[in-house]
């Protein structure tokens, strides 16, 4: 088994699913049906194929693992390399993870183009995973930008009313930021002759060339987080955007930005990083706070959600730029359980929204009465989010915030302010959509979950307890290769500082 | 020492060209025009094998250069020259433009481009341009009883011509001050001697006008209007061929006798990408009509390849040559597309009209949606390699800012091809189309299948351009 290309598998089996949808043809109905089930079979063997990565990884060490190098395009020195560490692999899995949820949720909501939509979404799966996996700088940027392909048509086709403006601004917002990041790379390659990324990591580049590159990955990464001031692509395009483009937005393609911060800017520009930590550290509070601020004040839930997205992940990358163990890890499970969490937390969403057809807040309220097993599961995730020991939400913020702490009280302290916000805005959205009492009559003959929405929340139920009451099955999995990272940068930075050190005297 | 031998493929299309006039003559006015059409395709098909199986070497007293820097030009060129006309044909028939004159003049300016890329002197550079352009001309104005046509063709005519006047003046200045024509004489006498003032106002004009040949900014007027004015099938033919000879030839004087002084001309270059690539992607922001969207994006194109021009090194060359390819393959496809938007027997021509053509005719939108994407550079389509080779040579050249700009433009012209998407895709379907002919869906789906699978077969092309570019640099 193990000779087996399994990333490679697991990156290109949705693309092979995609291409099986493109060939159904006939009644619109019958194709509507099939194309649903290829999708779903695909991409749950995907994400069982996904799992031998899990069960074989080696936690005790931080190399690459299930490596796969190919030559590609051998007059630029540029080659498939593909492979996962303790960073990269638990995302991989929850792209795998979250997509058969992702089409499971629109099995019903989608009706129009569902051949279309199946094939964006698992197009979309391979360029996410292929992204995460990719140990070749030039890989991994035609992944990382080739996801707004189908993504500019997911919420263009799908979207809302103002799905047109969402897409567009999606789209040029993250193409701008990418292009930039193009030139630092190409300039990376240019410095260190090769754009094999374990080989970038040990390459030792000028601080003056890493102020640069630096801040043209933090051009790219900054809008996927995305932090303030760049985030206002993602409320629009979460509001417009169906259920499930909402579910992947909020669950993986956000965290593109946080695994790029991790996987470039930290091991590659170590130097550049210490010196813009406090860049991050403001805009990180200012978005930890204003964003939740703003989250109160909102109307509709999708953006609400949204908001609190950019909260969340503003406590992201607080803890990528600790530089120690505790913060590095408490930003990936941040991501992780984040991930799962507010994947979930729009998909609560949908379910109403496939009912009422409308995101307003006050269009509801009193639904326990009628929506009990709704109820249930909505505070399961509200409380998740707001971070309620015992599930995942709790580990992370909690790991991060001791980081952070341990790096800078003061950013701790702001960045804890966020966490009383958090449960205002969540729990405030709670109160007026669940509790209170049922007057609208629109809402008297609501239906509770059906069996196919207890299946889909069924194995995030579980996931998001399972993150918090027994994280080292996640922890172990990152430790060797945070560590090394860790090492990494603070050699690099002794060796900076010693030398500045040697030259001042 | 003449050595017609290296020049077989052109002697061969000469021929052959006359050969089809008589042909056309003689069977009567225009009932032999799809027999010549295809006649001409196969002579094209002829001239890229003896081409590829033809020797490198000098011929004409060394007026004419054939190395495998020109092969591959010659082979990009022919392939979209006899696409060209296949594309016509149908057109030409319902139009009511069915001369057989249309494809003996295709091959002729063929022939022209060949002799271009070919050139190693001044003079047969610019008999060859001169070819290439008169025969151009009398294509544009083709449709003599339309007003457009006809303006198009006028306005391409003097505008062309006051190119070639600057031109000819910048050759003659050359002349003077290094004391020839040919280009390896020029070589020696500017790496010598050092780049005079006369001999760099000389290249200053020979500049403009080849800028104007490929329609680079600030020379670049003429574009959108003949564009716009041309029947369909020439504007398709204007975006490829001579958009290709141009360039080539453009490289082949920049780096053949001014190698040397890179440094000196490099700036010009620059700016001239800087211009196009800025006004290529705002000018076409508020654009309409569909070809003139093309001619818009065409003069963006050109300042992008311009960039790997600017790089002034042999990996410039080769990202050139990967963008011409690349390029090449993008346009005749998107002009397939544009050839079949007819509705009720009538070209139409505004990006209106693609309204929801995703419901329509899916195939077809599938497959504009994706050209459109690797125009505006998204990988993993083809269109993406194209920019990362020529930025990638500029940034290893040192010019970071040229790249930066450059990028962000491509960014303001994603905009307007995400608009054609937004157009097929968003919005709420018109009438369709009529149904294409065979010969277009075929052109559109084999260029979508190449934009799509160059990701993973990327090495014909760039290894065929690394030679290439080598050859250029005496290699």
């Amino acid at each position: 088994m193990s000779d087996w290309p399994i990333l490679s598998i697991i990156t290109f089996l949705p693309l092979l699913g995609a291409f099986f949808i493109l060939l159904i043809r006939g009644e619109e109905a019958n194709v509507a049906r099939n194309s649903r089930w290829v999708a779903l079979w695909t991409s749950g063997f995907t994400f069982l194929a996904s799992l031998m990565l899990w069960i074989n990884f080696d936690t005790t060490t931080a190399n690459f693992q299930f490596v796969e190098k190919a030559e590609w395009m051998p007059g630029l020195n540029v080659s498939y390399h593909m492979g996962v560490d303790g960073i990269s692999v638990l995302f991989v899995i929850l792209a795998t993870f979250l997509t058969p949820i992702c089409i499971l949720s629109a099995w019903e909501a989608i009706q129009k183009r569902v051949k279309e939509y199946m094939i964006a979404f698992l197009v979309l799966e391979t360029m996410m995973v292929g992204m995460f996996s990719s140990l070749d700088a030039m890989l991994f940027y035609i992944f990382f930008e080739g996801v707004l392909i189908p993504m500019f048509i997911i919420i263009g086709v799908w979207g809302g009313p103002r799905r047109v403006y969402a897409a567009f601004k999606l789209f040029l917002y993250t193409l701008l930021g990418s292009v930039l990041m193009l030139v630092a790379l190409m300039a990376m390659y240019f410095d260190a002759g090769t754009s094999d990324i374990p080989t970038l990591m040990t390459h030792t580049f000028s601080y003056q060339a890493q102020l640069w590159m630096w801040l043209a990955f933090f051009a790219s990464f900054a809008v996927k987080v995305p932090m303030w001031p760049v985030h206002t692509w993602l409320p629009d395009a979460h509001v417009e955007a169906p259920t499930a483009g909402s579910v992947i937005l909020a669950g993986v393609l956000l965290k593109m930005g946080g695994y790029g911060f991790l996987r470039f800017s930290l091991p590659m520009l170590p130097l550049a990083s210490e010196t813009f930590a406090p860049l991050i550290f403001t805009l990180s509070i200012i978005a930890i706070i204003y964003t939740s601020l703003v989250a109160l004040a909102q109307e509709d839930m999708k953006k609400l959600i949204a908001y609190s997205s950019v909260a969340h992940m503003g406590i992201v990358t607080v803890g990528a730029f600790t530089f120690n163990q505790h913060g590095l890890e408490g930003s990936i499970f941040q991501m992780l359980s984040h991930g799962v969490v507010s994947g979930a937390l729009f998909l609560c969403v949908g379910v109403i929204y496939d009912r009422m057809h409308t995101r307003e807040i006050d269009a509801y309220g009193g639904l326990v009465h009628r929506m009990p097993g709704y109820a249930f599961t909505f505070m399961f995730f509200t409380m998740a989010s707001v971070g309620l020991p015992g599930t995942g939400g709790f580990v992370g913020e909690i790991l991060t915030l001791l980081g952070a702490f341990e790096a800078n009280t003061w950013v701790a302290f702001f960045a804890s302010t966020g966490l009383i916000l958090g449960a205002a805005y969540a729990l405030y959205l709670y109160r007026r959509i669940i509790f209170g009492a049922l007057t609208k009559e629109n809402l008297k003959n609501i239906l509770d979950l059906s069996p196919r929405e207890w299946l889909l929340f069924a194995p995030l139920i579980i996931v998001v307890l399972w993150m918090g009451i027994y994280p080292s099955s996640f922890l172990d999995i990152m430790h060797a290769s945070v560590l090394h990272l860790v090492n990494q940068v603070e050699t690099a930075q002794a060796a900076a500082a010693s030398a500045a050190q040697l030259a001042a005297n | 020492m003449l050595n017609l031998g290296v020049a077989l493929p052109e002697i061969f299309m000469a021929v052959a060209s006359l050969a089809l006039l008589m042909l056309g003559v003689f069977t009567g006015k225009d009932r032999s025009f799809r027999t010549v059409s295809w006649a001409a395709v196969g002579a094209m098909v002829i001239a890229v094998i003896l081409v590829i199986t033809g020797d490198n070497g000098s011929a004409f007293s060394g007026q004419f250069l054939a190395d495998p820097f020109a092969r591959f030009c010659k082979v990009l060129i022919l392939t979209g020259s006899a696409l060209g006309v296949i594309m016509s044909m149908k057109f030409a028939e319902r139009e009511r433009m069915a001369r057989f004159e249309f494809p003996i003049l295709l091959m002729l300016a063929t022939v022209g481009m060949m002799a271009m890329v070919s050139a190693s002197d001044m003079l047969s550079l610019y008999v060859g341009l001169e070819l290439q352009s008169l025969a151009l001309y009398v294509v544009a104005a083709i449709r003599r009883d339309t007003v457009r046509a006809t303006e198009s063709g006028l306005k391409y005519f003097v505008l062309g011509s006051i190119a070639s006047g600057m031109l000819l003046y910048g050759m003659s200045m050359v002349y003077g001050f290094t004391g020839s024509t040919n280009f390896n004489v020029i070589s020696d006498a500017v790496s010598n001697g050092g780049l005079s003032v006369g001999t760099l106002v000389g290249l200053a004009f020979i500049f403009a006008g080849l800028c104007f040949k490929v329609s680079a900014a600030p020379f670049h007027m003429w574009t959108p209007d003949v564009y716009e004015g041309a029947p369909t099938p020439v504007t398709a033919f204007f975006a490829v061929a001579p958009k290709v000879a141009g360039l080539a030839l453009f490289v082949r004087v920049a780096l053949g006798p001014f190698a040397h002084v890179v440094a000196d001309w490099q700036q010009i270059i620059v700016l001239v990408s800087i211009l196009s690539m800025v006004w290529g992607s705002f000018a076409a922001l508020r654009q309409n009509n569909i070809k003139r969207l093309m001619a818009y994006s065409s003069i963006g194109h050109v300042g992008f390849a311009l960039v790997g021009l600017a790089a002034g090194t042999e990996a410039g060359v080769q990202a050139v040559l990967v963008y011409l390819g690349i390029y090449l393959v993008m346009n005749i496809g998107t002009f397939a597309v544009i050839l079949s938007m007819r509705r009720h027997d009538r070209m139409v021509e505004e990006i209106a009209d693609l309204s929801g053509l995703s419901r329509t005719k899916p195939l077809m939108a599938a497959a504009t949606a994706l050209l459109m994407f690797s125009m505006a550079g998204i990988p993993p389509l083809a269109g993406f390699f194209g920019k990362f080779y020529v930025f990638k040579a500029a940034v290893d050249s040192g010019l970071i800012t040229l790249a930066v700009i450059g990028l962000v433009t491509s960014v303001v012209s994603a905009y307007y091809y995400l608009r054609v998407i937004k157009v097929m895709y968003f919005d709420e379907p018109v009438e369709g189309f009529d149904r294409n002919g065979t010969e277009l869906n075929v052109i559109m789906a084999v260029a979508t299948i190449i934009i799509m699978v160059f990701v993973f077969f990327p090495n014909p092309l760039t290894d065929s351009a690394a030679a290439a570019a080598s050859s250029l640099f005496g290699h």
